[in-house]
């Protein structure tokens, strides 16, 4: 299997009018990486997950997708999972799971009929079985608890095999037993899939137990007469020896 | 302890009682009427104003169930079917529209920036105030009237739809393309089905101006229509035919509300979960 899914940031600033918040900010992630992003709120994670969904550019700098600048704007190479509004509410469970392969395979009608809508829905009755979902695929996510509705947009972002998966605090709205049980669900897609995953968190225990790469925003540089003259920055870029969980 | 009566707001109907009561003013109202009328009937005979049920029954079987003398049609029926095609055709038209530039101006930001801005202006304009206008350029016609009912309703219309089209969570849209779907996919799959709902509430809520509208254009100029019938027996002071009249149209008016709101939650049934 070739090796895919590293990123490179470079020099990477973002300012809005007034206010920088983010400079100087590099960082680079080997294919099969596990980078959780921990910082204060306002430090800046949730823009620069932003800036690697291409829904913002960087004022300067650039990020490197093995190797090729990052397309302006966001595509099937990018999974995501948000905490709010993660699958689409008028569409069954496996419909939601289907949703990809439909986009791929018809174009024009964003729908795909017989032979190769029942391939599809094989797939993803298989990966709904992945993540637990097996027995709730003709629900509509608002039937579902909270945790089901991430395993969905889990199983959602996954079925098109992303090089990079994008986490915006995914399991911060949920009770600490779910979040438990969705960490050793992620933690065991990771293994299997060896994508690179990118996840956005306050929880720094959370982070410590998940990731091979502890990165943290914070502000170095404070001007007191002008708040928003600089930006946060990579303060701390911790390693975790994991290695049992060395993806292959 | 002694038991307390509780707080009035804690007090529920059963659903007997909640039928009845619902019932109670329509009773009164039947009821009122009754008595106003005989009253006026023990002064004057003849009168004109408030018809007893018996005249109401006889001005009904004239119109619904006997042909007209001159024409030899039923002219209850023929007024109906006029009315409903004239509101049917300006609905459609304006839903038409609604869908069309209500998806695109809410999605597409090129679009929106080149049509919002009219739009918001030609909603501006008072419709009525343009029926002239109409007249003149589409004739006293059928057209006129489709076209002033649409006129009425649809900026309404397009402005919801924009609206609920901007509400659609940034999350749904990012999500869709890291699935990998084009704009056109991205409205098919996903703005339209969530839009879907809306749109026919909008439609719900445009029923009432549709019906002022169109019984503006037929009292203006009109051979048959239901607005048409109630304007001409103006003229002759004919209650017993105008109150059955007015009585029909709002029936009308129920079921056509009653049949949007049980379309809407036979093929949208996620929305009955979301809430």
């Amino acid at each position: 299997m070739t090796k895919a899914g590293a990123l490179t940031v470079r020099n990477v600033w973002m300012e809005y009018p007034g206010q920088m918040v983010l400079e100087r900010v590099n960082l680079a992630l080997e294919p099969g990486a596990f980078c959780a992003l921990v910082g204060a709120s306002g430090c800046g994670k949730t823009t620069f997950l932003r800036m690697l969904l291409s829904i913002e550019r960087p004022t300067k700098g650039s990020i490197l997708l093995d190797g090729e600048p990052l397309p302006p704007e966001p595509h099937a190479d990018r999974g995501v999972v948000f905490q709010r509004y993660a699958v689409f509410p008028h569409l069954r469970v496996i419909d939601n799971v289907v949703l990809g392969l439909d986009f791929s395979g018809a174009p024009l009608t964003g729908r795909l009929h017989g032979v190769r809508r029942r391939a599809a829905r094989e797939t993803a009755e298989a990966l709904l079985a992945a993540v637990g979902l097996a027995a709730a695929r003709e629900k509509y996510p608002a039937q579902l608890s909270g945790g089901m509705q991430q395993r969905l947009a889990l199983a959602q972002a996954l079925m098109l095999k992303p090089r990079l998966l994008l986490l915006d605090e995914p399991f911060g709205a949920l009770d600490p037993g779910t979040k438990a049980s969705m960490h050793m669900l992620l933690k065991q897609l990771w293994r299997e899939r060896g994508m690179t995953v990118v996840m956005v968190t306050h929880d720094l225990s959370e982070a410590f137990s998940l990731a091979t790469r502890v990165v943290a925003f914070d502000r170095v540089r404070v001007d007191p007469q002008a708040p928003g003259a600089f930006g946060a920055t990579v303060s701390f870029d911790i390693k975790v020896h994991r290695p049992q969980n060395q993806a292959s | 302890m002694r038991m307390r009566a509780k707080r009035l707001i804690n007090y529920r109907p059963s659903h007997a009682a909640t039928m009845m009561l619902g019932a109670i003013p329509f009773l009164l109202a039947i009821g009122g009427y009754e008595l106003a009328s005989t009253l006026r009937h023990i002064d004057n005979a003849n009168d004109k104003l408030l018809p007893s049920f018996t005249a109401l029954g006889a001005a009904i079987n004239r119109m619904a169930f006997t042909p007209d003398m001159r024409t030899g049609e039923y002219l209850l029926w023929v007024d109906t079917l006029a009315s409903l095609r004239r509101l049917a055709l300006g609905l459609f038209a304006a839903t038409a529209l609604a869908l069309g530039l209500g998806v695109t101006t809410g999605l597409i930001p090129y679009l929106r920036a080149g049509l919002s801005p009219a739009i918001a202006i030609i909603s501006m304009i008072p419709p009525m105030a343009v029926l002239p206008i109409l007249f003149i350029s589409f004739g006293l016609g059928e057209l006129s009237k489709v076209v002033l009912i649409t006129l009425g309703v649809a900026p309404y219309m397009i402005r919801d739809l924009t609206l609920r089209v901007g509400e659609i969570p940034q999350e749904l849209l990012v999500k869709a393309q890291t699935l990998g779907a084009s704009t056109w996919q991205i409205v098919l799959r996903i703005v339209l089905p969530l839009v879907l709902p809306r749109l026919l509430d909008a439609v719900r809520l445009s029923l009432g101006p549709a019906w002022l509208f169109l019984i503006s254009a037929e009292a203006i100029a009109a051979t048959d229509g239901l607005g048409f019938r109630i304007f001409l027996m103006r003229r002759y002071l004919a209650m017993d035919v105008i109150l059955p009249y007015v009585a029909w149209i709002t029936l009308l008016a129920f079921a056509m509300d009653l049949a949007l709101r049980k379309t809407a939650s036979r093929l949208f049934p996620w929305t009955l979960l979301a809430s």
